[in-house]
């Protein structure tokens, strides 16, 4: 198990610092001179050599990754005598555009994004176990039917036609719902809810869909397995076998997925924070991204994929927990 | 979730080798019998009359247009309200005789138009994107699993990266440091580059199980060289794999696009795409919902025929209605 362990980490950690080096090296080859960018309008030669120095860009690219990587874990000090800042590790730089350090920037984000995630991860995970099982134990029949022809309707809906006909049907035409607008929980729980609802909606469908399906497919085979016969031949009601013997080995490729569609959604979901306004991570890579803010757009994309990492990480260690079939360090 | 290439993929991934066993390519007759399981259903053959529309549209977009008498770029500004800050005059966002989707509001431009050229973007694309991922997915897929040993650690580690990299995030930030000139190619190019990992995954497995077979070993026996064999051995065998997955890869590319558009980093303007135009109707869905309804319609039935095909060519596919 310890040397499971050991390997997933290394993994993990090469991988991070590939896509690091993958981001670093493609921002330092494509992007324009973030200098003249910091610059403006009246800007000197000297001035740009100034900035260039305390950013430390006149350095060669490896001293500049090296420097960003450390910065991670020790913290780096920006310039040099009286000018000089410190930022602590971990140290993502600080905005081109707002000069805030860039670590802050993404905690301020995160709760929001945190928010939308659970949300939607809540209701898709209802709806998708809860539609799997139904349509698994009426297979062939209408319901099963029915569910199958939704899910590919949900797949195939692109979220942001979706996000403007909710918007469309439920606040303008119907009223059901407010104007989206950010308010605190504290302030006013019950907008606060409306506020996200929709989101979670949007988010929640495709995902959905998808779980749907997987469920389906999975409780469909172990409906067919010996222990279920087993099962019924005991004399069980036909409501515990599906939950307790068809249900829950379809639950360990649902997990799998989980993890990764969680941590996904966790580090950002882009197009929905953007058409919904919701100042999440997504929505600040969005505005980073046309802005060209380099130090916040490395920011993202390495919190992204830690997330992603250490989701496919916990999905390994959960298994042993929930399939009693999979014993990591027996089998290995 | 509209950028994982392939959501119904994972279910075959996941389920355990539903992804088809390797069974030999059909002979012509068997051929038939799948082309005629697949002509019964109606729901299928809907679909795929409609994605045959589209790519129709598509090619004869310039005849189209001229038929219409309005070209994607022309503005109209008879056709806006300009005391109404630019709303469409008439029902529905000005659809009638004149405009037949109506047009954009503000300039004018005839959304018809804009919708037949907007065609050949995405299907020049998500076309595109599928024969590129296809090739890398099945030279590495095969490659890695038929050499084994150092070159499948090394294809596979990459393939990891690749599959953990927050794709989307680098795919909006890749684009928006680029330049903007050839800007389809691009979009074509990080899309695959991204993609090809989901369908190299399964052609390695079964690659791996198909080399042990008696046929291989024969093969070689008979002085067969290592190209003759993942050539003419092994590939034809992962035919009816290769054609399921690639179906299935085709919508999430065409999400792939619209999204990157919507979010401009794709199709730079004026070149309309339907992920664009969606975009730029965004401050105007309650007061002209025809802008992105109309433009949503065509790209969710378009996803939707691609996805029910998949689903139906893979069900064909894993019931032997062909085989048989």
């Amino acid at each position: 198990m310890s040397r499971f362990l050991l390997n997933r980490l290394l993994g993990m950690v090469v991988v991070l610092f590939l896509v690091c080096l993958f981001t670093f090296v493609v921002f330092f080859v494509l992007s324009p001179d973030p200098a003249v960018q910091i610059c403006g309008k009246n800007c000197t030669p000297e001035a740009i050599d100034q900035i260039r120095e305390n950013l430390g860009l006149d350095q060669p690219f490896l001293t500049q990754f090296w420097t960003f990587i450390s910065g991670l874990f020790v913290g780096r000090t920006y310039g040099t005598g009286p000018n000089a800042i410190d930022c602590a590790a971990p140290c993502l730089g600080y905005s081109f555009q707002t000069s805030q350090p860039v670590a802050d920037m993404i905690m301020q984000r995160l709760p929001v994004s945190a928010t939308i995630a659970i949300g939607a991860a809540v209701l898709w995970l209802l709806a998708g176990i809860a539609g799997g099982l139904i349509s698994a134990v009426r297979e062939g029949r209408f319901a099963d039917r029915f569910i199958t022809g939704l899910t590919l309707t949900g797949m195939s809906i692109p979220n942001y036609v979706l996000a403007l006909a909710l918007q469309f049907l439920l606040v303008v035409t119907l009223g059901w719902l407010p104007f989206p607008q950010a308010v605190p929980f504290g302030d006013d729980p019950v907008q606060w809810f409306m506020n996200f609802l929709m989101p979670w909606i949007v988010l929640a469908i495709g995902a959905a869909a998808v779980y749907t399906r997987l469920t389906r497919a999975n409780v469909i085979e172990s409906l067919q397995e010996n222990y279920v016969r087993t099962a019924r031949a005991k004399g069980l009601s036909p409501g515990l076998v599906w939950r307790r013997h068809a249900l829950r080995p379809a639950l360990t490729p649902i997990v799998t997925i989980f993890g990764m569609d969680f941590a996904n959604l966790l580090g950002g979901a882009l197009i929905t924070e953007t058409v919904f306004g919701l100042n999440g991570i997504g929505k600040l890579a969005a505005d980073s991204i046309t802005k060209n803010d380099q130090p916040v757009i490395m920011g993202v994309t390495l919190l992204a994929a830690f997330l992603v990492v250490v989701g496919a990480m916990v999905v390994d260690l959960l298994y042993t927990a929930i399939d009693p079939r999979v014993r990591v360090g027996s089998a290995k | 979730m509209t950028f994982t290439p392939t959501d119904l993929e994972v279910e075959g991934a996941a389920g355990g080798g539903t992804g088809g066993d390797p069974s030999p390519a059909p002979p012509p007759a068997q051929r038939r019998r799948l082309v005629r399981a697949f002509l019964r259903d109606r729901v299928a053959v809907a679909c795929g009359v409609y994605i045959l529309l589209v790519i129709v549209m598509a090619l004869a977009a310039p005849l189209l247009v001229k038929l219409s008498g309005y070209g994607p770029l022309e503005f109209d500004q008879s056709a806006v309200d300009p005391n109404l800050g630019g709303l469409p005059i008439g029902w529905g966002g000005g659809i009638g005789a004149e405009h037949w989707f109506g047009v954009e509001p503000g300039n004018g431009r005839d959304i018809f138009a804009r919708i037949v050229y907007g065609a050949r973007v995405s299907m020049t694309i998500a076309l595109s994107a599928t024969v590129l991922t296809s090739v890398l997915g099945v030279v590495f897929g095969l490659v890695a699993g038929y050499f084994g040993g150092r070159v499948d650690m090394l294809i596979s580690r990459v393939m990891e990266f690749l599959m953990a990299f927050p794709a989307l995030i680098f795919m909006i930030a890749v684009l928006s440091a680029l330049p903007a000139e050839n800007r389809q190619l691009l979009l074509v190019v990080v899309i695959s580059f991204f993609g090809w990992p989901y369908l190299a995954r399964i052609v390695r497995g079964q690659t791996m199980s198909l080399k042990e077979r008696e046929f291989v070993e024969s093969a070689r026996a008979s002085g067969a060289s290592s190209a003759q064999i993942i050539f003419k051995e092994i590939l034809p065998n992962l035919a009816s794999t290769i054609i399921v997955m690639t179906t299935l890869a085709v919508p999430g590319y065409v999400g792939t696009e619209a999204g990157l558009s919507f979010l401009g980093v794709g199709v730079v303007p004026p070149t309309p795409s339907w992920g664009q135009m969606i975009a730029s109707s965004v401050p105007w869905y309650a007061v002209d919902p025809a802008y992105f309804l109309i433009p949503g319609s065509f790209l969710f039935l378009l996803v939707l025929s691609f996805t029910v095909l998949g689903d139906r060519v893979k069900k064909i596919a894993e019931s032997g209605e062909g085989r048989a």
